[in-house]
């Protein structure tokens, strides 16, 4: 069958759109990933000359390894604290009625509209009302307020997801409660856990607004380091660290995805 | 008034049961979810051994029955015993119960040997005593040689030998099957009916079977309990709810039932005479009592008691056939008799004589059969 130019232009001007779109997308992480290769020190795009060694001194500079490392402790524990308390609660308002249930759950999704800055802010009015030092414990329990809502929808949707059934069977196959937990239930929402804590990781790795209010030199983390890094110098270092991070979460994701199936956890709604 | 004689109905089938000791009973159980009653005032009691149905339409209350007594749910009021021991706050893990759901609920994380095993291991069994039983409960439902399979790898008739196996091992002091078979697909399906109340019969479990198929429920039980609304309304034997109904609705939900107008011409004691045009026919008369005499009822006559004589003939009522429908074994007829019936009346013609005797326009006279006539006072299509 002939086409008619109408039908033609309409599929092409389609096409461009979509690509138009994901270019625009995509624009800012190749900007940044190719001035990555910059020789020279300063940010440039399109590179006139190529080096990798923004990338050594990504690795070499100090203040980021100690950013990293920083940056690291404080995921794991927060993420961590986050998906014992976040699941604990996803599983009281999944499975109990009670009074001020919708209270307690808006309060504990709240985060997600309250602004970080916000967050940053309060966090540290209080400690310095309560005279807590500027410590990791701020920053994690800070974390732990941001992220706390994302692990709680992810365990509550794995809860949706399970068939109480399973549950039934078991007691009435003579096991107590608590044995039904761990024989049956956390091993089933195992998937739902574990990528809640990795994108309660990925968030907290990345939180940069709240941590600027609530670190100090000693507990800075990646993003604050790489802020105070651009106030001072204006070298590719930091787009080399972009590729870094852009490779590395990938592949977590790549991995964590064949491996839980977060498409199945993200896509399902929760009512 | 309807409540009062499904109680008596209920008590009287149940004193034909007192020498054996009930396995289950239910005092006058009730449930509510919010402001619908689920279940009013159950009363039942089940022998030991005895295989159960509750048979009704899907929100009719029975598969909250069965949760009731599994423990999964908590009675507003009324008592529940298993074997002599009131168990009505007992928690379902204390209960001893086996159930086989209707997707069958296998652990998807342990292997078919495990999910066996899970019911012995609560109970501390040791180890080689539980391999024992694992094994001997396989060989049961013919699964020996799965034990590594996990529930994935196996079929949906595999799956379901799986959680009956599961139940079983236990040694359950009551089996509960919630529609095991309706994800079955229709041959699997006979085969496994079979094979379950081979099992059932072998162990002399008693069982409690909830499906909404009259057709499994007159095969396999020993009795059967038709609900509808929340309520019991006959618990009788597979034969006895077909033949002598106790409602409207127990007669139009099990089997096919023709509905013709009928009128109560006179009581005699226990049964009374009904006509439906010059035909008369005999009905038992307790269902009757609220009818004076001359008063219109309803008669449900079953397909396979109906006849075909030739138009005219005395003891006949005049009817058209409308449709032919060749079932293999029989030819259903589908006879339109204005005046007799309200709707079209089906008639079960067995062998294929039929096919060619009675075309389609052709002017009929229809008999019916003098056994299993029931009358009913006039109400609306059930």
């Amino acid at each position: 069958m002939k086409r008619s130019p109408g039908t033609l232009l309409l599929r092409w001007s389609g096409r461009i759109l979509i690509a138009a779109i994901l270019l625009f997308v995509l624009l800012p992480g190749i900007v940044v990933a190719v001035s990555a290769f910059n020789d020279r020190a300063i940010l440039l795009f399109p590179p006139q000359s190529w080096s990798l060694r923004w990338f050594w001194r990504a690795f070499s500079y100090p203040d980021f390894a100690k950013g990293f490392w920083n940056g690291l402790t404080v995921t794991v524990w927060a993420s961590s604290i986050a998906l014992v308390v976040g699941s604990a609660f996803a599983f009281a308002i999944h499975r109990y009625k009670f009074r001020l249930r919708n209270l307690l759950e808006g309060i504990l999704l709240s985060p997600l509209i309250i602004p970080h800055y916000t967050i940053g802010l309060g966090v540290l009015i209080l400690a310095s009302q309560t005279n807590v030092g500027r410590g990791f414990p701020l920053v994690i329990f800070a974390h732990v307020v941001m992220v706390l809502p994302f692990v709680m929808r992810s365990t509550y949707i794995s809860l949706e997801n399970l068939d109480i059934r399973l549950e039934l069977a078991a007691s009435s196959l003579g096991a107590t409660p608590l044995r039904i937990l761990f024989t049956v239930t956390i091993p089933l929402l195992i998937p739902g856990l574990l990528s809640g804590w990795l994108f309660a990781a990925i968030l907290s790795f990345n939180e940069f607004t709240a941590t600027l209010f609530v670190s100090s030199q000693a507990t800075q983390t990646l993003p604050v380091a790489m802020y105070n890094y651009v106030r001072e110098f204006a070298d590719p270092t930091l787009a080399a660290l972009s590729v870094i991070y852009i490779v590395v979460t990938a592949t977590l994701l790549t991995i964590a995805n064949s491996f839980l199936g977060l498409g199945k956890i993200l896509n399902v709604d929760a009512h | 008034m309807l409540m009062r004689t499904n109680q008596m109905a209920a008590n009287t089938s149940v004193a034909g049961n007192d020498k054996i000791r009930p396995a289950v009973q239910l005092d006058g159980v009730t449930k509510r979810f919010g402001d619908s009653i689920a279940l009013h005032e159950a009363w039942l009691k089940i022998g030991s051994s005895e295989f159960m149905t509750l048979l009704g339409p899907s929100g009719c209350g029975k598969t909250t029955l069965l949760n009731l007594v599994a423990g999964f749910l908590e009675a507003d009021s009324g008592e529940i015993f298993i074997e002599d021991a009131l168990v009505t706050e007992t928690p379902a893990h204390m209960r001893e119960i086996g159930i086989v759901f209707q997707n069958y609920a296998l652990f998807p994380h342990m292997s078919v040997a495990m999910n066996v095993a899970y019911g012995l291991k609560t109970r501390g069994v040791d180890k080689k005593e539980m391999a024992r039983r694992v094994d001997e409960a396989l060989a049961l439902v013919k699964l020996s040689g799965f034990s590594d399979r996990k529930p994935r790898q196996l079929s949906g008739g595999q799956q379901q030998r799986v959680a009956l196996a599961r139940a079983l091992v236990i040694r359950p002091k009551v089996l509960l099957l919630d529609e095991p078979f309706s994800a079955l697909d229709k041959n699997l399906r006979g085969s496994m009916q079979v094979e379950l109340k081979q099992i059932q019969r072998e162990l002399g479990v008693t069982t409690i079977f909830v499906t909404h198929d009259q057709g499994e429920a007159l095969s396999m039980s020993d009795r059967i309990a038709v609900m509808s609304a929340g309520r019991i309304r006959q618990i009788a034997a597979p034969d006895d709810i077909y033949r002598r109904p106790a409602d409207r609705f127990v007669a139009s939900f099990v089997g096919d039932a023709n509905v013709l107008n009928g009128r109560l011409v006179e009581r005699n004691g226990d049964a009374a005479v009904v006509s439906i045009g010059d035909v008369r026919a005999s009905v038992p008369a307790a269902s009757l009592a609220e009818v004076s005499i001359g008063g219109s009822v309803d008669v449900f006559v079953r397909p396979e008691h109906l006849s075909v004589t030739s138009r005219g003939a005395s003891g006949s009522l005049p009817g058209t056939v409308t449709t032919q429908v060749f079932q293999g074994g029989h030819v259903d007829l589908y006879i339109d008799a204005p005046g007799s019936a309200r709707d079209h009346i089906l008639l079960r013609s067995p062998g294929i004589a039929a096919l060619s005797s009675c075309p389609v326009g052709a002017e009929i006279g229809l008999s019916i059969g003098s056994d299993d006539i029931v009358a009913f006072p006039p109400g609306e299509a059930p």
